[in-house]
């Protein structure tokens, strides 16, 4: 065999941040390639500099691809050598025709520069054909699943006479027949020469599917294993994602806990839109007094989801299940009754839902709890501006005054308005998603230190991240979160890296069989 | 930054240079705020002094305050809807329908003039929460929900007076529209001065001082205070000045007929508004709304109810546009109001609101109105025909929102 791709000493630098270094990846032709690593690692980032996403000159080191070197300035240039990237949100144009969708940006034209439709539908019916749809490809993109879609992009990529495949979590908003259907399709594909990458975070179909796996971790090739002829576990690739060193990045403290502030029973939330998609699980979670409390999952797995249904329903539909508070049962059913009843929810996305970037600090700091402020009917804004001053000064949030816009703040700076913005509502139980998310390194340990002084205020705080490392190092309990079940709890003492990637990479399946 | 005049003045005495330089940047962080206002007053300069006088005359500042009042009565209104992010293009249509509406009860069926206002103002709520509810409960967007009510209540309107004008109105009626404060009490020729206005225009000036005052003391004594004292003084300064200058006009100058009673309306309803928009709840959620509708909602903000409450106001002060243009022409017909909404959504945007919603201020929509206002007058007064009219017009509105476009992006650059 030959390496249809080789990628040598890619380093990738955005301002202030190493994505990648010295990143080096071999394919060989005609195999499927997997690729490993937690979030943030730098996967996508790979693949973007492999497609021209990132074109040729803003990164460092060489792409060898059919034994020549390539400098790819565009995703066009990339494509037309036969390097296809099919991304985990999908491109289809939702009402556009299947056939139509196939052929956007290459259509079919006739004579005259009219296109031809005929031959769009006639081809178009072949491709769909040969990634096993019998549709027409009349239909609009919308009417079929998301599963055809995602074959319909497959097909899309065949018309572009794709050599080399990239597959960016491929399977991530798949049920299990149409995931196994995919990865049928590309075992397929393999035998007509065609070469796959795939990027997954689920250990069994990397298992099922890949030949190799390379695997990446802050930005680094770690390793590269074959499947094929070395017998590789689980567990061993888990141990290449995951392996690196608890440094002292968290602030020291001696867990003091009290009774159970909140607890969740029987929770099931229902997708928004597709009523029958059931996101979570039958979720029971509980967090006491003075207890950081992680939930530990992988992109996809329903973190934010559960995390939203609670805070006054503002995630999902048809929500059932019990929620209580200092142990008496309470109404979530809106955010203003989830913030009365002591919630409170720091979204991951601050810019998009947390934050109102055109607006001062006061402001923002104000808008969850402005009832506090008013005096005879009115709003008392020099009030405002002191409690505002209390919280720049005891949460550290660098500006000369309360009055600054918070879009010009740094992303620390403005996790710390949110953090004060939930404090001023005066919440028994605050869920904080992705905290340190965009956030440097010292900013991070001042979060840290920030939720260390409110669980030692009797506070309960739940923390969601991708990062094992941040929950390791400040949480006291952790649940594990797979596929919208809690799959494990694991008290601080009895969390490894590896038995919480293990649970949070456990499937419906081999639920079945730990249950049996 | 620093010249070198600048640096050795530096060495000599190292607060002055410095304190000009906060003074400079304090300066430039108000451009957009205080950017409005500078833009009014060379407008009304420029007009003075092209017209040789005769803009600033007594008589023709009461015109332009009564000429424009309809439209700057639907601007509060309409910048508290684009602050929320959305828009209404219905209001000139309501205020036609509700003045017809007027005109029936009074005219036709003989009703009380005061019976008539009133029901007119309640139609007004009600055609608010008809459109609020499309918007708010439905989830129309409120271009296309206002865009049929523009045709819904121009069509009731026509339905209503059946295709004729309703005239004439009784003189209380008519009060609101061109009325002035009881000249008759102190009548021209045995008083030089016109007493009624000059109080009011007391009153006025005690009120604002003894207010900014109050406010400067208070902030100050809680270690709040961020306005340096040179511009609290410019500001407030250039506020007595302001109500010293209308006062003369309206009850001093040559030819003055004292306070159109519709400009104590609209006083009252600016402060009325000013208060609401900055000092309560309501206002502070219309903030938070338009500035990120998810992150309202997730603060527990119902924005929904703030959407349905801001029609049910525009509602309300349509109405009331409608009864002060119908009283001021002494009819109701089917073609009143006729582009209203434009006038009335350009005042805003020249005052400053942000077409993304989140930003504006009622003061900035009435200055914008009043720009709008000053133009038109000063070019009939010139003689400049209407075509040219609607042409500088246009300009003027692309020109400062550009303006604007450019001080956000420079202001983004800076951060």
């Amino acid at each position: 065999m030959t390496a249809i791709l080789e990628m040598r000493g890619i380093t990738k630098e955005f301002p202030g941040v190493k994505a990648l270094s010295d990143v080096n990846l071999t394919v060989e032709r005609g195999e499927v390639h997997a690729i490993c690593g937690e979030n943030g690692a730098g996967k996508s980032t790979l693949m973007k500099v492999l497609s021209g996403v990132y074109p040729h000159g803003t990164y460092e080191g060489e792409i060898v691809y059919e034994a020549e070197p390539v400098a790819f300035h565009s995703i066009n240039d990339s494509e037309r050598s036969g390097i296809v990237i099919i991304h985990q949100e999908l491109a289809l144009s939702p009402h556009l025709s299947l056939a139509e969708n196939i052929f956007l940006g290459n259509e079919r034209v006739g004579r005259g520069g009219l296109i031809d439709w005929h031959e769009t539908n006639v081809e178009a019916q072949k491709l769909l054909a040969r990634v096993g749809l019998g549709d027409n490809p009349a239909v609009k993109a919308n009417e079929v699943g998301v599963g055809k879609q995602q074959l319909v992009e497959i097909a899309k990529a065949l018309s572009k006479d794709v050599k080399l495949l990239i597959l960016d979590e491929p399977t991530a908003a798949l049920n299990d027949d149409d995931s196994a259907h995919l990865l049928d399709l590309i075992r397929h594909l393999k035998g007509q020469g065609i070469t796959s990458i795939i990027i997954s975070h689920k250990l069994n179909e990397i298992k099922a599917i890949a030949d190799k796996v390379t695997v990446i971790r802050d930005g680094r090739t770690i390793e590269t294993l074959d499947l094929v002829h070395d017998d590789v576990s689980e567990d061993r690739i888990i141990k290449g994602m995951v392996g690196r060193d608890l440094e002292s990045r968290y602030p020291e403290r001696t867990p003091s806990i009290g009774d159970e502030v909140l607890r969740i029973e029987d929770w099931r939330v229902h997708h928004p839109t597709e009523a029958d998609r059931v996101i979570i699980h039958d979720a029971n979670l509980t967090v006491r007094a003075g207890e950081v409390v992680g939930i530990a999952g992988l992109m996809g797995a329903g973190r934010t989801e559960l995390a939203m249904s609670v805070f006054g329903r503002s995630y999902g539909s048809r929500i059932t299940g019990r929620a209580f508070i200092h142990g008496k049962e309470a109404d979530l059913r809106s955010v203003p009754a989830a913030i009365a009843a002591g919630l409170a929810y720091a979204t991951e996305d601050r810019k998009a839902y947390g934050l109102n970037l055109i607006e001062d600090i006061k402001r923002n700091i104000s808008a969850a709890a402005l009832r506090k402020l008013v005096k005879g009917g009115l709003v008392d804004g020099d009030e405002e501006t002191i409690v505002a001053e209390g919280y720049r000064k005891s949460m550290r949030i660098k500006t000369p005054n309360v009055g600054a816009v918070v879009g010009k703040l740094s992303g620390g700076n403005q996790q710390k308005v949110v953090l004060s913005k939930w404090l001023f509502t005066d919440p028994e139980v605050l869920i904080l998603d992705e905290p340190t998310r965009g956030i440097d390194v010292g900013a991070k340990y001042e979060i840290y230190t920030i939720i260390n002084q409110l669980v030692a205020d009797g506070k309960a705080v739940v923390v969601i991240s991708s990062e094992l490392p941040e929950l390791l190092g400040i949480c006291d309990r952790i649940y594990t979160l797979s596929e919208g079940r809690i799959t494990g709890e694991f008290p601080i003492a009895e969390a490894t890296p590896e038995a919480l990637m293990q649970r949070m990479t456990q499937e419906k399946e081999s639920d079945h069989v730990l249950a049996q | 930054m620093s010249s070198p005049s600048d640096t050795k003045r530096d060495a000599a005495k190292d607060l002055a240079p410095s304190q000009l330089r906060t003074a400079g940047s304090f300066l430039l962080s108000r451009v957009q705020q205080i950017g409005i206002f500078i833009a009014l007053v060379v407008i009304i300069l420029l007009f003075q002094g092209l017209t040789g006088g005769r803009l600033l005359t007594a008589g023709n500042v009461a015109n332009i305050i009564v000429q424009n009042s309809y439209i700057l009565i639907l601007a509060i209104g309409m910048v508290m809807i684009i602050i929320a992010g959305h828009i209404d293009l219905s209001v000139g249509s309501v205020a036609a329908f509700v003045g017809a509406a007027t005109g029936v009860m009074i005219v036709q069926w003989g009703w009380p003039w005061w019976a008539g206002i009133l029901v007119g103002i309640l139609l007004g709520a009600i055609v608010g929460a008809w459109q609020g509810f499309w918007v708010a409960v439905v989830g129309i967007p409120a271009f296309i929900v206002t865009l049929a009510g523009m045709l819904i209540f121009r069509g009731l309107t026509q339905i209503t007076l059946g295709n004729t004008q309703i005239t004439p109105f009784p003189t209380e009626y008519r009060q609101l529209g061109g009325g002035y404060l009881f000249p008759q009490l102190f009548p021209a020729s045995t008083s030089p001065a016109e007493w009624i206005t000059v109080g009011l225009g007391v009153l006025t000036l005690v009120l604002f001082v003894s207010s900014q005052l109050r406010g400067r003391a208070k902030r100050t004594k809680l270690g709040v205070e961020g306005e340096p004292a040179w511009w609290f003084w410019t500001r407030t300064g250039f506020g007595i000045l302001l109500i010293v200058l209308i006062t003369y006009l309206l009850g001093l100058a040559e030819g003055s007929r004292g306070t159109p009673i519709v400009l104590v309306v609209l006083g009252v309803l600016v402060v009325a508004y000013t208060v609401v928009m900055t000092r309560t709840r309501f206002g502070r959620h219309i903030y938070a709304v338009g500035g990120n509708r998810h992150a309202a909602d997730l603060s527990g903000i119902r924005s929904k109810r703030i959407d349905f409450m801001l029609f049910v106001n525009m509602g309300i002060l349509a109405a009331l546009a409608g009864i002060v243009f119908a009283g001021r022409l002494n009819s109701a017909g089917p073609g009143a109001g006729n582009l209203f909404e434009l006038d009335a959504i350009a005042a805003a945007f020249i005052g400053g609101a942000a077409v993304q919603g989140g930003i504006g201020t009622v003061i900035g929509a009435i200055t914008g109105g009043l720009i709008m206002g000053v133009l038109n007058n000063g070019m009939s007064l010139m003689g400049v025909s209407t075509d040219y009219q609607q042409f500088i017009k246009g300009l003027v509105l692309l020109l400062a929102v550009a303006f604007d476009v450019y001080n956000k992006r420079r202001a983004r650059s800076l951060g």
